[in-house]
């Protein structure tokens, strides 16, 4: 019993960092923007395909893969992803925004956005499955009755990683204030000399690099790819964002891990087909008696 | 003006297809069509479908059309994709009937599309042969649907029979897919038949999981620490690889068996080498073939580059039961008259010698043959190791 726990802890631990990091991308760019992103799931999916390419290649390159070529695959990963993300933003919402439209054409763009790349993946690389090559070996270790493996001690400590720099590109760097002083006030502040287009689109590569970030790491723990794989799992981490508070960092990273362990728990107790129905439920008891979510303060400074 | 000329042109658009149909009677063309998935989670099994259906086309092209009562006639396989979605697959049913005019359909090939297009092809009274699909209701009081291979009744309780001895074990784990027909049943039967033969108890976890899932640690941490000495999985292939390596990173050292749904191509480049050792039900096996089977697997892997698996193999099988049929049945030109005469004709045939084995089809169209087992080796082959008998 208490090896079945302690097991679904790390369990827990290992899906919470997934929907945590890419809630920390949703997080972001509505943080800034005041808009939804729901493309970001499908840029997370984008980036766990453009990792799939990267590695393969460098791992013909570099037989046998290890740190090394695992680390220059998420560099060139979040590089590439992070050219996605401008791109989009560039192509899709900065026209809209320039025109000064209603942020529910925004959302709306986001989602078409969504499945443009969703579907571009099915027409262009086709609908079989890919396997994510072994980038780094995988050991097996057993502490006590726990198995842990390396892969999934990565993986938490990557969550962290990335909410640590996070926190302290948006606390302590120039362009984190600058970005926190547009989330304040998106009209005064170019009078301030402070360049809006180019933060807006420093923010889109900084989501887009998380997402890539943890589609790396997501290919890797479960290396079936299909170009839907994104849906989900971006709908679920934008729910975890909420949870904890949209806008807040901090909201956003314990959200995810909320919903990491209220999934992982209610499918060790319950029949598993209850997971989402009994997870959702709490989730909406949550927001009924926080509707700002955990860490989320109503309509002040948000991020 | 404008929407006169328009109704004009379609007038004589109609006249002219009218004509062209008149005119074409004598040529008429046998045409099957294909009802498979060649997009959506299980893409390899439309297109293997469609490759042996292709390879069956080459043959006939290469006689000049097929030889029915002495005349040839011209044959075209119409291929239309389900996307692994029932209302797709009705939708395409439908399309194939009304539309394209078939004499016969072929596939769907998994039972959650089967069962729903099989109403359709019923009701419209179109020859159906499903070559994969092995639940039950398929066919059941269905006179004009028929399937190419056995029934989940029959392999639950022979895979139970060849893991109790081959593993000597009492005590089973089952793992399935709530979403999907196929493996719900599947599971439940097993489950059935492994308590009937160990008693009460002895099925330790029965557990489940949804078709959008990606991690199953829960679960297979529950079966890890549940004293289960082994298994069972029957789901598809894609979830095979990524349930497999997951079990063996919580310390899963144990059997595991499988079902037919493992038996794609695509199953050993997915879970790479996570899958040697274990065992699955299937119906047919590639390594060690002769005769007829060897040929089309030889021409099939020259053709493609892979081996063929169990669902172009069936498809193979189904599209010459078709082609047999209308052999037998012959042809008059009216197109309902036809279906009826084919179907007629399916229901008829005694010991066709398939590449999948010898079958007879029963009253409610189910063919009866034997079920392999097979392992997979550390090549990746899958290897024959015994056939179960009904």
């Amino acid at each position: 019993m208490l090896t079945t726990f302690l097991q679904n802890v790390f369990n827990a631990l290992q899906w919470g960092s997934f929907y945590s990091m890419i809630a920390l991308g949703y997080c972001l760019v509505y943080g800034v923007l005041r808009l939804i992103n729901f493309a970001h799931g499908d840029i997370f999916m984008t980036a766990c395909y453009i990792a799939f390419f990267i590695a393969t290649a460098l791992l013909g390159a570099f037989s046998g893969g290890g740190v090394f070529v695992f680390a220059l695959t998420l560099l060139l990963t979040m590089g590439a992803t992070a050219l996605v993300g401008i791109t989009i933003e560039r192509i899709a919402y900065r026209p809209l925004r320039m025109k000064g439209v209603n942020r529910l054409y925004v959302v709306i763009t986001a989602l078409m956005v969504g499945f443009i790349l969703e579907n571009g993946n099915l027409a262009f690389l086709g609908a079989s499955a890919r396997r994510f090559p072994d980038v780094i070996e995988k050991h097996i270790w057993q502490f006590g009755p726990v198995v842990l493996t390396n892969l999934k001690v990565l993986v938490i400590l990557a969550a962290f990683a990335v909410f640590g720099l996070l926190q302290f590109i948006v606390q302590k760097t120039v362009l984190g204030m600058s970005m926190r002083a547009i989330s304040y006030d998106k009209f005064a502040i170019p009078l301030m000399g402070i360049p809006v287009n180019r933060v807006i689109t420093f923010t889109f590569a900084l989501g887009s690099g998380l997402a890539a970030v943890a589609g790396i790491l997501f290919g890797m723990s479960y290396p079936v790819l299909d170009p839907y794989m994104g849906m989900i799992i971006g709908w679920k981490a934008f729910i975890a964002a909420v949870v904890g508070g949209i806008g807040d960092i901090k909201g956003a990273f314990i959200g995810g891990f909320i919903l990491g362990f209220i999934e992982i728990f209610i499918t060790a107790v319950f029949p598993s087909s209850f997971k989402d129905l009994i997870s959702f439920v709490i989730l909406l008891i949550i927001l009924v008696l926080k509707p700002t979510g955990f860490f989320g303060v109503a309509r002040s400074t948000k991020i | 003006m404008r929407r006169k000329g328009f109704l004009g042109a379609l007038l004589i658009a109609l006249a002219a297809t009218a004509l062209f149909i008149g005119c074409s009677k004598k040529e008429q063309t046998i045409k099957i069509g294909f009802n498979i998935p060649l997009t959506g989670d299980n893409p390899m099994v439309g297109e293997g479908s469609k490759n042996a259906g292709d390879i069956v086309l080459k043959a006939l092209k290469a006689q000049g059309g097929l030889t029915v009562k002495g005349q040839k006639y011209p044959v075209e396989f119409i291929y239309v994709d389900n996307e692994l979605k029932a209302e797709s697959a009705v939708q395409a049913a439908l399309r194939l009937i009304e539309q394209d005019k078939v004499l016969a359909v072929v596939g769907p090939q998994g039972s959650g599309r089967a069962i729903p297009a099989g109403q359709v092809n019923n009701d419209n009274r179109t020859p159906m042969i499903s070559a994969w699909s092995t639940n039950p209701d398929t066919t059941l009081n269905r006179p004009y649907v028929f399937r190419a291979c056995f029934l989940d009744p029959f392999q639950a309780p022979v895979a139970a029979k060849f893991a109790k001895e081959q593993f000597n074990v009492t005590k089973t784990a089952i793992l399935y897919n709530l979403e999907d027909d196929y493996s719900k049943t599947l599971a439940e039967l097993y489950r059935d038949s492994w308590q009937a033969a160990n008693g009460p108890g002895s099925v330790v976890v029965f557990d489940s999981f949804g078709q959008r899932d990606q991690d199953f640690s829960a679960q297979l941490t529950r079966i890890v620490n549940s004293g289960a000495e082994m298994l069972y999985l029957p789901v598809y292939y894609n979830f095979v690889a990524l349930i497999v390596p997951q079990a063996k990173d919580l310390g899963w050292n144990k059997p595991i068996m499988g079902a037919d749904a493992w038996g794609s191509a695509d199953l050993v480049p997915l879970s790479k080498g996570s899958v040697a050792g274990y065992y699955f039900t299937t119906h047919y096996a590639a390594a060690g073939a002769v005769g007829k089977t060897k040929e089309f697997i030889d021409e099939y892997n020259a053709s493609y580059g892979y081996i063929p698996d169990d669902v172009a193999a069936l498809t193979y099988d189904a599209v010459n039961i078709v082609l047999q049929a209308i052999q037998n049945a012959g042809l008059s030109g009216d197109l309902q008259k036809d279906r009826n005469a084919i179907k007629d004709a399916m229901a008829a045939l005694r010991n066709y010698d398939g590449i999948t084995g010898k079958m007879n089809f029963n009253v409610q169209g189910d063919p009866e043959k034997d079920a392999v087992v097979v392992r997979i080796s550390e090549a990746g082959e899958f290897v024959y190791v015994t056939s179960l008998q009904p």
